[in-house]
């Protein structure tokens, strides 16, 4: 015979409010257990939102051509300059078109030269590029036009300018039409980056871009950074990459001196690094919530060995064995569903607190790991709390009732 | 009806056997007074708490109006407690956090009644008891002899057949003590079997029948005096 649940629920939340402390202490138990988990996961699942945006900034289905093998790539703008085995040319980047497994490329070509406006100047990070780059790259423009879509080999003399650039030049006043010069040369702003344009390594707010003709002119050059070709699909990736590797080896005189770079790769390598993460947040929160537990359990032993009396009592009125655990039990179940809704309220707050803190990373947690630390907090909760509701029962109400 | 017979409570101290009930043999007529009475150690808490079901014989059968409930289970057990015996106890055992009116109705939650019918029997009972303007009281804000007339409130609200009362006026001063044993006989005058465990020669000697213990065994009974009609006494 087991009493209606509304008594069970009336004399448990009366036996927790009877104890204050002890109640007190399994809620912040629960709740740091449940927020840790929700803090944890939204940090992770931020991670993972950061990272993959980065790569839907940085362009679909890429390969990307380095010049020189892996060992001796550079990675960064001022070796640029530096000797590599054999240069990227333009034409290299052309017959890389040739394919119909290639959608579209874009040669790019980086430095680093003087950006003056009137009399304001600033250093500036140059990108030689084409037409194609914004559409690889899904960037926005916020104002005016893209570079256009010329030959590769034209230097016209335009400019697309990051917004911050454009503020520091121009300040208020408007940009589109002028004539800013550039280390020499003059070049006429023809386009506005919008805000879109922020992925790994560069941001574009803080760049200026010029047909890659006229880089290599500006930096006295022939040679190329890099050649970002966008295969058709996902499948195409593999036979871009063979076909790229096989071209500028017949146009490299047989040798191979270019390195080959799969977005595929860099997410895989990323995949199994938030992997890792993924499991590392699990176990941690795992722990904590284990933690939580056994203190639940010995919370409510002690709550057992404190109630001797009152239980010894229940069981002279009647009580049965089933009865006594399903009241321990209730009174459990309500202290880790209060627990674990104030630790969904503390790790919410939590994870606002990291979005306002960084707001790059969009810490949110996962419906699946709040809806996971519910459970996992409930049935520890019950779990542990077993062992104490079944020395409930079994107490001997004799000497239950005789201690005082 | 209560019916023992040859009943033996055995605990184990250390290596020795302690003999708390010596081959007791013992019927009781429903309806009936009784008072134990021993020095301490002599098996009268014992008697009492097997009798309630709150222990079990070592050997012996114990019958429940015809019925052997040493043979329950846990849970049959559990219900004839609930149904059929009350317990009045020296600490009166109140829950501290529940007021005078909850207490009185754990019996009934335990029974799984629903709440529309526990609150008059609730109220029914505090009223015989002449507590319905301490209903809401906790029991640390209730006078010794006010605690124990909730208790005794509680241990009739399920209407049982047998009342066993442990040392009911062991905590209580004279005047209390007295207003409580008067509210027992009443409630055997109307019905209910009263065991009344009592050191106190007294108190025993008002029941209809005394028995005495002495090393587990029962010692000597006397039939005493039919006690005085309560009512005559109150002022």
């Amino acid at each position: 015979m087991i009493p209606h649940s509304p008594d069970v629920a009336r004399f448990s939340w009366g036996a927790l409010r009877g104890y204050p402390a002890r109640t007190l202490l399994m809620l912040t138990a629960m709740a740091i257990g449940v927020a840790a988990v929700v803090v944890l996961t939204s940090l992770g699942e931020g991670a993972r939102r950061y990272v993959t945006g980065e790569f839907a900034s940085l362009g679909t289905n890429l390969v990307i051509v380095l010049p020189g093998r892996s060992e001796t790539a550079g990675l960064n703008p001022t070796t640029l300059m530096g000797e590599t085995p054999r240069d990227l040319t333009l034409d290299d980047a052309l017959a890389l078109t040739r394919s119909y497994n290639v959608r579209r490329i874009a040669p790019i070509n980086v430095g680093s030269a003087d950006v003056s406006w009137q009399s304001r100047s600033r250093e500036s990070v140059i990108l030689g590029a084409s037409h194609e780059l914004l559409d690889i790259r899904h960037w926005k423009i916020a104002q005016g036009r893209f570079l256009p879509n010329t030959d590769l080999d034209r230097a016209t003399p335009v400019a697309v300018i990051g917004s911050t650039i454009r503020n520091e030049l121009f300040g208020a006043k408007p940009a589109l039409g002028e004539w800013i010069r550039i280390g020499d040369r003059r070049f006429r702003v023809i386009g506005i980056m919008g805000s879109e344009g922020r992925s790994i390594g560069v941001d574009v707010q803080e760049t200026v871009i010029i047909p890659v003709a006229a880089a290599q002119q500006l930096f006295n050059t022939t040679s190329l950074f890099r050649i970002l070709v966008e295969a058709r699909s996902r499948d195409a990736i593999q036979p871009v990459k063979r076909f790229v590797i096989q071209t500028l080896q017949e146009r490299h005189q047989g040798i191979k001196d270019v390195t080959v770079v799969t977005q595929d790769a860099v997410l895989a390598t990323f995949d199994r690094i938030l992997g890792a993460l993924t499991y590392a947040v699990g176990g941690i929160a795992a722990i904590s919530l284990a933690v939580a537990g056994i203190l639940i359990m010995n919370v409510m032993l002690v709550a057992v060995s404190q109630r001797t009396a009152e239980i010894g009592l229940l069981k002279a009125l009647g009580a049965s064995p089933r009865q006594i655990i399903v009241l321990i039990l209730a009174e459990a179940l309500l202290l880790s569903l209060l627990g674990a809704l104030l630790g969904l309220l503390l790790g919410e707050a939590g994870s606002l607190v990291i979005r306002h803190a960084f707001p790059v990373l969009p810490a949110q947690a996962p419906i699946w790991a709040i809806v996971t630390a519910l459970l996992v907090a409930i049935i520890t909760g019950l779990l542990f709390s077993l062992l104490p509701a079944r020395r409930a029962a079994q107490l001997d109400p004799v000497l239950a009732l005789s201690r005082r | 009806m209560i019916e023992l017979s040859h009943i033996h409570r055995n605990f184990q101290v250390g290596d020795q056997t302690v003999h708390a009930l010596d081959d007791v043999t013992l019927t009781i007529k429903s309806g009936d007074y009784v008072s134990i009475m021993g020095p301490s150690g002599s098996g009268k808490s014992t008697l009492l708490n097997l009798l309630g079901l709150l222990d079990q014989p070592s050997s012996g059968i114990y019958r429940l109006n015809g019925k052997d409930v040493t043979a329950l289970s846990d849970i049959e057990q559990a219900r004839v407690r609930n149904r059929e015996i009350g317990f009045v106890f020296q600490m009166f055992h109140l829950v501290p956090r529940l007021s005078a009116a909850e207490n009185v109705e754990l019996p009934l939650i335990l029974a799984g009644l629903p709440p529309e019918q526990r609150r008059p029997r609730v109220a029914e009972a505090l009223e015989e008891l002449h507590l319905t303007d301490r209903s809401h009281h906790k029991p640390d804000q209730l006078s010794g002899g006010q605690r124990q007339r909730v208790a005794i409130a509680r241990a009739t609200v399920t209407r049982p057949n047998v009342l066993l009362a442990d040392e009911p006026t062991g905590n209580l001063d004279h005047t209390s003590g007295q207003d409580v044993v008067r509210i027992l006989e009443d409630l055997n005058q109307r019905g209910l079997t009263l065991i009344m465990v009592t050191h106190d020669p007294e108190m025993g000697s008002r029941a209809r029948r005394q028995l005495h213990m002495l090393d587990g065994r029962l010692d000597a009974e006397l039939a005493g005096q039919a006690p005085d009609t309560p009512r005559h006494d109150t002022p």
